[in-house]
């Protein structure tokens, strides 16, 4: 079942590709497919229309339909398109470049994944980057949640800072800053709580917690098996905090993953990593071009 | 009140509102397609278009809405508790319990989730928020030896409902899903007919893939209903319209915050309303 779809979509490609001239109207229609196969890979409907108008408006031009395979210059527009509004083959890494202590903030939705993605980008920090990381839990309200990110200090040999019972997130904040300037750290990860983008409250707290530590990065964690909601979220997030990338969680899975799309659209800002597992270590580069192929079920 | 004749932009508008509620393009052309059917070209105005679309829905998810009972003689009913990462599972279960402890069942929690860095802590926490009895073992211990000794517990002390918990974990790992096979296994040596409940638990703000997670964790650990968190945002949970189309699981409850009261029944006719827009 999940697999008649690209099957589908391979045909209208195949179909595309196979034929010489070519009316508006047959672009039209495989355009028509192609809006299809990415509302099932959940790129959200505002995205994926903006997205096969500037296409179908490229696919129509003189040239193309004129051309000696006009069906395959179609298919290229498509995925070349979509590389590019994932943001092109370039895929920034992380923005160390500060006056230390460099402050990371990971922010974002419940379950996403920033816990487990913070251990990650200290593990990383310290053996690519070479640099000295210190990790500290802000999340008050999950159980066990500074528990969860002390465990993952000691697994991954990264200092975590106390935990001190009962002080607040803010506060918490100050504390890690204040810590990783005696301690000269070279990089400060800051884990947050899961939080609602309607929760007002717990909003307002992001926004102190980013107005005490100037970070230097602050990056969104997002599921990639996200729906159409991706959207909300990312509008939201992106107008309360400045943030200046996103990680795309359980890649591992087989999420066709249109959340990329709509994230990177709506926010403006470049997805950096992808998270592969639950394992420390499974965190890379993000890749446009895979993620293209997967959304378009190719 | 303004009204207009039911035309095929207005229909289109209506399947781009289903679609932004992740109900999915093929359930949303459906409904489209029924609507069409019984009144196109009939004048109509918004709100009735709005309750002509929830209507639709909540036809299609009554029959699945079904609240969880104990009901299992012997005693103890086990309900398994799975999914994928992150969904929502250690915290429903907590609710859960809470619930049931309402209404005046004995109730014991088994931590089989033993790999997720301090798993067994947060469900511990949430063991003794609720008051309840957990049953634990080390951490990286092995969940089918921790589950079997939860029942044998449970058999033991008379326990009405044993709640496992279990680690997250994607549908297409196949060792990880080969484990919740044993996992189930294991349940079922003292006692046949647990567990009694497989419960699925689906995150909203997911989109088309919950029907994936559906269709394999159906597969390998015979879920016998779903429950959907995260319900409070503005994920609107659309897609389990397609599920009640193409699985007809029991949908249970829905989770609508992080706090021990958050768990509300399933209501076929609510959720309609919300996914078209009316409430
Ligand atoms: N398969 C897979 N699992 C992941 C990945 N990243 C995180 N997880 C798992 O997702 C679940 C939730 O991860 P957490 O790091 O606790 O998520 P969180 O965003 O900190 O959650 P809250 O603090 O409750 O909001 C855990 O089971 C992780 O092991 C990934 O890239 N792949
Ligand atoms: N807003 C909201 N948050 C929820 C709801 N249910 C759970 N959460 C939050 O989602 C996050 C993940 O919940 P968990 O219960 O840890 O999820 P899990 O499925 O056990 O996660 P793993 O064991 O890591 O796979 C936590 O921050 C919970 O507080 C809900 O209904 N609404
Ligand atoms: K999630
Ligand atoms: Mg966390
Ligand atoms: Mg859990």
């Amino acid at each position: 079942m999940f697999d008649n779809l690209s099957d589908r979509l391979g045909g209208v490609f195949d179909k595309l590709k196979g034929r010489g001239a070519l009316k508006e109207q047959d672009v039209r229609d495989a355009m028509r497919e192609v809006r299809v196969a990415m509302l099932e890979a959940d790129v959200a409907l505002p995205v994926a229309r903006r997205f096969i108008d500037a296409v179908t408006e490229k696919a129509v031009g003189q040239d193309v339909l004129r051309s000696v395979t006009p069906g395959q210059q179609v298919v290229k527009i498509v995925h070349d398109e979509l590389v590019e509004m994932l943001g092109g083959e370039e895929t920034p890494g992380l923005n160390l470049d500060a006056k230390p202590p460099v402050v990371i903030i990971m922010v974002g939705l419940q379950g996403s994944g920033k816990t487990t993605t913070t251990a990650k980008l200290a593990k990383l920090i310290r053996e690519k980057h070479g640099k000295k990381a210190l990790m500290a839990s802000l999340d008050v309200n999950r159980p066990a949640a500074q528990e969860q990110l002390a465990v993952l200090g000691e697994q991954t040999d990264i200092a975590t800072l106390p935990i001190v019972a009962g002080q607040q997130p803010v506060d918490i904040a100050r504390r890690a800053m204040e810590s990783a300037r005696l301690q000269n750290v070279d990089v400060l990860l800051l884990d947050t709580a899961g939080r609602l983008h309607v929760d007002e409250a717990l909003m307002a707290e992001m926004k102190a917690i980013s107005a005490v530590s100037a970070p230097t990065e602050v990056l969104l964690v997002v599921d990639s098996l996200t729906g159409q909601d991706a959207v909300n979220v990312a509008q939201s997030f992106t107008g309360e905090v400045p943030l200046t990338g996103v990680v795309l969680t359980r890649m591992d899975g087989d999420a066709r993953g249109g959340a990329a799309l709509s994230m990177r659209h709506v926010t403006g800002q470049p997805i950096k990593f992808a998270g592969t597992g639950e394992k420390l270590d499974a965190i890379e580069a993000f890749h446009p071009s895979r993620v293209a192929d997967r959304i378009l079920g190719m | 009140v303004s009204t207009a004749k039911l035309d095929d932009a207005t229909l289109d508008d209506v399947e781009d509102a289903l679609i932004m509620s992740d109900l999915g393009p093929s359930a949303a052309a459906r409904i489209r397609e029924r609507l069409r059917e019984k009144r196109f070209g009939l004048e109509i105005s918004e709100r009735e278009l709005k309750e002509a679309v929830a209507e639709e829905i909540a036809e299609i998810l009554r029959p699945v809405a079904k609240p969880l009972e104990i009901t299992a003689f012997p005693r103890p009913q086990v309900l398994l508790v799975i999914g994928v990462n992150g969904s929502g599972k250690t915290t429903t279960i907590a609710k859960l319990a809470h619930l049931l402890q309402e209404d005046d069942y004995g109730v014991m929690l088994a931590a089989g989730d033993t790999f997720r860095a301090a798993a067994i802590g947060q469900l511990a926490t949430w063991a003794e928020r609720v008051g309840v009895p957990i049953i634990r073992g080390p951490e990286g211990g092995d969940p089918a030896s921790i589950v079997f000794d939860a029942v044998k517990a449970a058999t033991d002390t008379g326990i009405d409902a044993l709640i496992v918990d279990t680690a997250g974990r994607l549908q297409n790992k196949r060792e990880l899903m080969d484990e919740l096979a044993k996992i189930r296994k294991v349940l079922g040596r003292l006692n046949p007919e647990a567990p009694h409940d497989v419960i699925l638990v689906l995150d909203a703000t997911n989109g088309q893939n919950a029907l994936a997670q559906i269709d394999v964790f159906k597969e390998v650990a015979g879920v016998t209903g779903l429950i959907m968190t995260k319900l409070d945002g503005t994920a609107r949970g659309g897609v389990l319209v397609a599920a009640a189309e193409q699985y007809g699981l029991p949908i249970h409850a829905i989770g609508v915050g992080e706090k021990i009261d958050d768990l509300r029944p399933f209501d076929p006719d609510l959720v309609a309303k919300v996914i078209a827009g009316v409430a």
